[in-house]
Parts: structure tokens; C-alpha cells; sequence
């Protein structure tokens, strides 16, 4: 009896084992949709992005000083979700929850930045409607924006399922796919920082 | 205010009341729906379909929703067909025919997006989900949860694109809508977004499928079955679900720009405000060219496995197949420019992108060549699968030859957007994506239903389908070759009028082939019991789905099997045979852990759905409520806990007993 509970007992973690180095590839595979989604939307932003177009130039309304502050918040909660993980792995729940709490705040100060980036340059006349060198801009950091924004609401559900779920494989997964992808949106926030910013506003 | 707020441009007077043909469609939809919920509630089967099917993760069950989507959709698009065939044989010279141009160029546009979208593209799945897992020693796909949302996604586009037959209109810019037509100052009704938001609510949910079965194939494979010991079907999937991956997301993009545009006045594809226009043609064909493909090749994997099961013999050159998929689906990526060689590229890149074209001839040429050489010597059984096979060769080898003829950018000047385009699309699309997929249904049918359909309806079928195929479309290369381009609502030239009569006829030829498969189906179902399958292998088989019970218990496997070699099954049959024994009757049966059923995928596609029609008609609060709707049951279902079971040993033990004494 005893024996056959400890063989279904390791068939069951075999399971887990498996099922997990799949769930994880799956979410590569999500990953690698989502490249691409941002690769069409960044060649959208150099085809619009002609210096010969007529009309107002984004280079003018970029603050580069702004940019540089939101950078770092962003590169800084990638760290403070690493030690979130590694929190977690360490079973160390409710320091997994601050370092969660910090990423969010981090993360929404971003989010909070861009958006009045956003509408600061938007009030001061360069609007998405203005030429299809606003309308690729604006879509095509607000689209990282997004991401940044569901990111959020995911490190919420984590924050509050992390207790009531506890530290289980299940749990530890879904720290990896929030790892994979917040660290996916840093890389994604490089290229705009190099691409939007650093060639468009210099 | 709040009426705008809530109902946003939907008012009572889109519903087209003044349009007779539309009344008629509308009322024999309500009859229909509330036959089917008067059926249902007769017969007190509400909970055995929300139970055993819209909450259902099981792939073979997902396989049959998505048949049933494909074929009635199939009808929705084929009336579109014979409408246009029989408005393009009547409106010449002084006879304008019975459908006005608005109504026209809807028909064509809805009749390119259902066929590929809601027909081909569904039925590409329901092959997958019916075969896939069972040919690769699986008890499941990856992410069976994930599969039944992509299906009720799927679903949920279908039904936008429904709704627009009788809540305002659909597009009339071509199955592509490029702007500018599809920009709001040409298009400011509502037929556009509604294009938009059906295809982007099915584009995610075949982006999430794709996704599914690359992990699927990769992850989940039988022991022992390395790459190169895969059906060329699941080599074929495989391929076809990359460019999945790879090419949908580039479609959600171009959607969702041309959504912006039209709703919030933005500027990617406008003539004026340095918007571009090819920038749309350019990243709709990136996806389009490999959607071409996505289609083709699981029917050229269903082609390897019915030459090989029906010549009864190894398939040729199985190597050369694998790198033959594997080229095609490289090569798909660089070829799309050759969809608009006269937009003015200029002369090297139209000579790029036509000899990459060409390139893909030899790749496909190998596949033929192989099938051939399958044959070759074989015992081969004629067989429905394979009386579809060889329609497919002849007819795919004109379609192939008019295609690099097409590859020429000076001959594409010529026949660019004529008739010879369309009636070359079709000749590879029905012949080489539908003929295929019809005999992988055939084919597999048994395996899903555990009845075989009936043979000499399906001969009759047959006859009907590919003899309809010519002479419907035969008419329009020449009529291509004359000039005559495509979506013309009326001619005033009556020396083109016979050419359409006889395609007319044609598009009817096929209406009976349509017709009779609809019988085929009620009278196999009426059979059932003599035509059941009882062995499992019906069509002595080579591939491990031939070697369980047809229809395959719930858990695929009772024991999952290991594999050393190609078409392991086979072999073992070839070896068991001298020992004068198929099946080993005493078998050691453990628990198998499988995953419990969920309403949430449905539940979620629903709210999708919601979602593109509050967007289609600029319902704010609702689209808000439905959003959140979308998102809270995403979250409520990570919560869950009660995601799997087991199925005792003594139930696998039972199931698979009475399997085997239905042999004996």
C-alpha cells in the first residue's frame, strides 16, 4: 500500500515535471508572437517616422529627461522581481508579496509617466490624429505601455493569489511566466528607448 | 447621451427591413434557432451539451465543433458563390442582373473571408485536433484549456461575421480591405469593423491554437518518436502552426492599425498626414502569402498519409518530404511582394520576388514526385481518400503550372486582379487545400465517429465536386486571358456571356457534390451500426491513431506507447501477424490523470465576441462590462483548483476489454 502510494506519488511529480518545462516552452512560443507583434509595429514607426514629411516633427516634443527617469524605473522593478522570485524560491512568502508590492509601484510610475508624457505632448498639439508619424508613435510605445499595464494587473492577481494558493508548482510557474514576460517588456522598452527616443529625439 | 453611451450607432434601422433576399436569410435563421431550442428543450439536452461539448477540453471533441463550424459555414459561403456566379452569367448588356453593386461587393468580400477564415482555416483544425495527438502517442494537446478557448474564439468571429448578414452590413472592399477604401471616408458604415473585429476575435484564437500545437508536437511525442520518426501529417502541422506563430501576429497589427485609423482618426494608411498605403499591402500579404501556405500544408501531410495507407506501401522519400515542408515554409516568407507586382516595386524587386516564387515549385514538385513514386508498384486501393488524391495531382499540377506562369512579373501585369487570378487561386485552393482536407476526412472520419461514411455517396460526391470544379472555373482563365477582371458587378460585352453560363453551371455541378456529401452524412449516420468500425483499423493503417478503438476512448491511451521506428504501427501489425496476434490481451492498466472540463474558454470567447461588437458599434459601456467580463473570468479561473482527475485503472481496464472483445 505504502509503495504504491510513494509510485503514484512520483508519477505525479513526473507529471508536474513535464507539464511544467511544456507550460514554460508554450509561453517562449507566446514570447516569440509577441516579438513579432512589436517588430511590425516598430518597421510601422520607421516607415512613418520620414524626415521629409511635412508637418511637425515628434523630435521636437520628446523630453529626454523624462525618459531617462522612466528607464530606470522600469530596469529597477525588473530587479526587484527578481528578488521577488528568488524570495519565492527561498518559500519566503510575504517577502516575495513586498518585493511584488514594489514592482508594482515601480511599474505604476511608470505607467503614470508615459501617460502624462503622453498627454502633455498630445495638449501641446502633436496628437495621434496630427500625421502617421504621431499616430505610429503614440501606438507603438502606448502598445508597450499596455503590455506594462496587464503586467500590473497580473503582478495584483499574484500579490493576492501568492497567500490563498500558497507556494506550490502552480504558483511558482505562473512567478516564471510574470518573470519571462516583464523581463520581455524591459528588452521591448530598450528598443523604444533606442529606436523612438535616442534616434527620433537626437 | 446615455442612449449613445450604451447603444453607441446601433439603432433599429440597420436591421435591413426593405431588403426582401435579407428577410428571407433572417427568417429562416430564427426558424432554424428555434428549432434547434425547441429540439434541445424536447429533448431535455441542455445539460448534456453544455456538459459533454461547450464545456468540453477534449481534443477530439474540439475537433468535431470545429468540423461543424467549417461546414456551416461552408454553406454560408457557398451561397455567396452561386449568388455571384448567377449575378455575373445574368448582368450583361442591357440586363443589370438582380443584386445592386453594394450589395454585390459584399457578397464577394464575405464570401473570400468566410471561405478562408471560418472554412478552410476551422476544418485545418479539426484535422489537427482529430488526428494530431493520436498520431503522436498523446493523451491530450499541450494546453487542452488553451483549445478550447481558441475554438470558441474561433467560433465567436464566425458569429460576428453572421451577425453583419442582419445587424447592418459587411464590408464591400475585397477579402483584404485595403484602405484607402477601407478608411472611414470611403467605408463610414459599419461593414469594415465589422471585418476587422470578426477576423481579429478568430485571428487570436488561431494564433493561441497555433501556439498549442507547436508545444504540442514538440513537447509531447511518444517515446522513441524523435523528429524524424513523426507522420509526415504531424511534420506538415508542425510547419503550418510556425507560420502561425510567425505570420498571425503580423494580421492583428494590420487589423488593429486600420482599426485606429477609422476609430480614433489616426494616419497609418491614410493618402494625406503622411500615412502610407502599401505599408498596409505590405504587412497584409506578410501575412497573407504564409496563411496560403498555412492552409496547404496539412493537406499535403493528409496526402502522405492516404498514398501511403492506400498504396499500401512505405512513403517515398520520407527525408525528402520533411525538407521539402520545411523549404516551403521558409520560402513562404519571402514571396508575398508577388501579390502586387504592379504597385510599383520596380523591375529587381519584382525579379526578387518572382524567382522566389518560381524556387517554390521544385520543393512542391518533390512532394508530387514522391507521392508518385509511392504509388509506384503499390497495391493501391481506390478508395474515396484516394479518389480525392488523384483529382488533387491533376488538378493541383494546373494550378501550379498557371501559378509560375503568375511568378513571370510581365505575364502578372497582364492578368493581374483578372478572372485568370481567381479561377488560378481556387484551382489551388479547392484542389489542393479542400480536395486534401476532404479526403482526410474521409479518411479519419471512422476514427472520430466510429462509423465509416458511405462509399458510393461519397463516389457520387466525388464526380459532382471535380467535375463542377472544371467547368466552373476552366471559363475563367479564359475569360482572364480576355481581360475580363475580377469583381465586375455587370459587363456590357454579351461576348463573354457563355463563358459565364457554362462557369454558372459549374458553381451548381458543385452545389450537388455539396448536396450529396450533406446525404452521404444523413444516410452513414442512419447505417451507422453496419458501417460501425469495429477494429479500429478501418483502412489497415500505418500510424499509431489506427492502433485504438474507433471512436478513441477518452484517454487516447490506455498505456502510452513507445515507438522505434516510422510507422511503428505497421510494423508491429507486419511482426504480430506471423505470431498470429494482434492486440496482447493481458495488460497492467494504472490511473490516468486527466484534465477536467471548463466553461471558462467559452465563457471567455463569448465576452471576446461581446467585446468586437460593442467595438463594431462603439457601445462604450458595454464594451467596458464585457471587457471586464473577459479579464475577471480569466482571473477567476486561475483560482481554481479543481483542474484534474484520474480515471481508475479498472475503468481504462474495462474500456479497453470491451474494445477488444468488439475485435474477436
Amino acid at each position: 500500500m505504502h509503495n504504491a502510494a510513494t509510485i503514484a506519488h512520483d508519477h505525479e511529480q513526473h507529471h508536474h515535471h513535464d507539464g511544467d518545462s511544456t507550460d514554460v516552452f508554450g509561453f517562449w512560443l507566446y514570447i516569440l508572437t509577441d516579438c513579432i507583434l512589436f517588430g511590425c509595429l516598430f518597421a510601422t514607426f520607421i516607415v512613418l517616422n520620414d524626415p521629409s514629411m511635412h508637418g511637425p516633427a515628434l523630435k521636437s516634443y520628446l523630453d529626454l529627461h523624462d525618459i531617462l527617469i522612466e528607464t530606470f524605473l522600469l530596469l529597477v522593478s525588473n530587479l526587484t522581481f527578481c528578488l521577488a522570485i528568488l524570495s519565492i524560491y527561498k518559500s519566503k512568502l510575504f517577502r516575495a508579496q513586498l518585493w511584488l508590492v514594489l514592482t508594482f509601484i515601480l511599474g505604476a510610475s511608470f505607467v503614470y509617466m508615459e501617460v502624462t508624457e503622453f498627454a502633455h505632448i498630445a495638449h501641446e498639439g502633436f496628437s495621434w490624429a496630427t500625421s502617421g508619424q504621431a499616430s505610429s508613435f503614440f501606438t507603438l510605445v502606448g502598445t508597450h505601455g499596455l503590455h506594462v499595464s496587464f503586467g500590473l494587473l497580473w503582478i495584483l492577481v499574484m500579490i493576492v493569489q501568492l497567500p490563498i494558493l500558497k507556494i506550490t508548482h502552480i504558483t511558482k510557474r505562473r512567478m516564471t511566466y510574470l518573470g519571462l514576460f516583464w523581463n520581455f517588456l524591459d528588452i521591448v522598452w530598450i528598443f523604444v528607448f533606442t529606436i523612438v527616443y535616442l534616434m527620433g529625439g537626437i | 447621451m446615455l442612449q449613445n453611451l450604451f447603444f453607441g450607432k446601433l439603432t433599429l434601422d440597420v436591421i435591413p427591413f426593405h431588403e426582401p433576399i435579407l428577410i428571407g436569410v433572417m427568417a429562416f435563421m430564427a426558424i432554424g434557432a428555434i428549432a434547434v431550442i425547441a429540439a434541445l428543450t424536447y429533448y431535455k439536452q441542455w445539460t448534456y451539451l453544455w456538459n459533454e461539448w461547450i464545456c468540453t477540453i477534449d481534443h477530439k471533441k474540439i475537433g468535431i465543433m470545429y468540423l461543424i463550424l467549417s461546414f456551416v459555414m461552408l454553406f454560408r459561403g457557398f451561397s455567396d458563390a452561386i449568388m455571384m456566379r448567377l449575378q455575373q452569367a445574368m448582368a450583361a448588356g442591357s440586363n443589370a442582373g438582380y443584386l445592386p453593386p453594394e450589395h454585390f461587393d459584399q457578397i464577394f468580400t464575405a464570401h473570400g473571408v468566410i471561405m478562408i477564415f471560418f472554412v478552410a482555416m476551422p476544418f485545418m483544425f479539426a484535422l489537427l485536433n482529430m488526428v494530431v495527438p493520436l498520431q503522436i502517442g498523446c493523451r491530450d494537446v499541450a494546453y487542452p484549456y488553451l483549445n478550447s478557448l481558441s475554438f470558441w474564439l474561433t467560433f465567436a468571429g464566425a458569429m460576428l461575421c453572421n451577425i453583419s448578414l442582419v445587424v447592418g452590413n459587411f464590408a464591400r472592399t475585397g477579402w483584404l480591405s485595403y484602405p484607402p477604401l477601407a478608411e472611414l471616408y470611403y467605408s463610414p458604415d459599419v461593414g469594415v469593423d465589422y471585418y476587422i473585429w470578426s477576423l481579429q476575435v478568430a485571428g487570436v484564437g488561431t494564433l493561441l491554437a497555433g501556439i498549442n500545437f507547436i508545444a504540442t508536437i514538440i513537447k509531447m511525442r511518444c517515446k522513441g518518436m524523435t523528429l524524424m520518426k513523426m507522420p509526415i501529417f504531424v511534420w506538415s502541422a508542425l510547419c503550418a502552426m510556425i507560420l502561425v506563430a510567425l505570420a498571425f501576429p503580423i494580421l492583428t497589427v494590420t487589423l488593429a492599425l486600420l482599426a485606429f485609423d477609422r476609430m480614433f482618426d489616426m494616419h497609418f494608411f491614410s493618402e494625406f498626414a503622411g500615412g502610407n498605403v502599401m505599408l498596409y499591402v505590405n504587412l497584409i500579404w506578410a501575412w497573407g502569402h504564409p496563411e496560403v501556405y498555412i492552409l496547404i500544408l496539412p493537406a499535403f501531410g493528409v496526402f502522405s498519409e492516404v498514398v501511403a495507407t492506400f498504396s499500401q506501401k512505405k512513403l517515398f522519400g520520407y527525408t525528402t518530404m520533411v525538407w521539402a515542408i520545411g523549404i516551403i515554409t521558409f520560402l513562404s516568407f519571402i514571396v508575398w511582394l508577388h501579390h502586387f507586382f504592379t504597385m510599383g516595386a520596380g523591375a529587381n524587386v519584382n525579379a526578387f520576388f518572382g524567382i522566389t516564387t518560381m524556387i517554390i515549385a521544385i520543393p512542391t514538385g518533390v512532394k508530387v514526385f514522391n507521392w508518385l513514386f509511392t504509388m509506384y508498384k503499390g497495391r493501391i486501393i481506390l478508395s474515396t481518400p484516394m479518389l480525392w488524391v488523384t483529382a488533387f495531382f491533376t488538378t493541383f499540377a494546373i494550378g501550379g503550372m498557371t501559378g509560375v506562369l503568375t511568378a513571370v512579373p510581365p505575364i502578372d501585369f497582364q492578368v493581374h486582379n483578372s478572372l485568370f487570378l481567381i479561377a488560378h487561386f481556387h484551382n489551388v485552393i479547392i484542389g489542393g487545400v479542400l480536395f486534401g482536407y476532404f479526403a482526410g476526412l474521409i479518411y479519419w472520419f471512422p476514427k472520430s465517429f466510429g462509423f465509416q461514411l458511405n462509399e458510393k455517396l461519397g463516389i457520387y460526391a466525388f464526380i459532382f465536386w471535380v467535375v463542377g470544379f472544371y467547368i466552373a472555373f476552366m471559363p475563367l482563365y479564359i475569360l482572364g486571358l480576355n481581360g475580363f477582371m475580377r469583381r465586375v458587378n455587370h459587363y456590357s460585352e454579351v461576348a463573354y456571356q457563355p463563358y459565364f453560363i457554362v462557369a454558372a453551371f459549374g458553381a451548381l455541378l458543385i452545389g450537388i457534390g455539396i448536396i450529396l456529401q450533406v446525404i452521404q452524412l444523413f444516410v452513414s449516420i442512419k447505417n451507422r451500426h453496419a458501417l460501425r468500425d469495429k477494429t479500429g483499423d478501418l483502412w489497415n493503417g500505418r500510424t499509431l491513431e489506427w492502433s485504438v478503438s474507433s471512436p478513441a476512448p477518452m484517454y487516447n491511451f490506455a498505456v502510452l506507447p513507445t515507438v522505434h521506428e516510422i510507422d511503428q504501427f505497421w510494423a508491429d501489425k507486419q511482426r504480430h501477424l506471423s505470431e498470429g496476434h494482434v492486440h496482447p490481451k493481458e495488460m497492467h492498466y494504472e490511473p490516468i490523470h486527466m484534465p477536467r472540463n471548463t466553461p471558462a474558454g467559452f465563457i471567455i470567447a463569448m465576452f471576446a465576441g461581446a467585446v468586437g461588437f460593442a467595438l463594431i458599434w462603439q457601445m462604450l459601456i458595454p464594451g467596458i462590462l464585457a471587457f471586464i467580463g473577459m479579464i475577471a473570468t480569466v482571473i477567476i479561473r486561475t483560482f481554481s483548483k479543481d483542474i484534474d482527475y484520474y480515471i481508475d485503472a479498472e475503468t481504462v481496464k474495462k474500456t479497453e476489454l470491451a474494445y477488444l472483445r468488439g475485435i474477436v
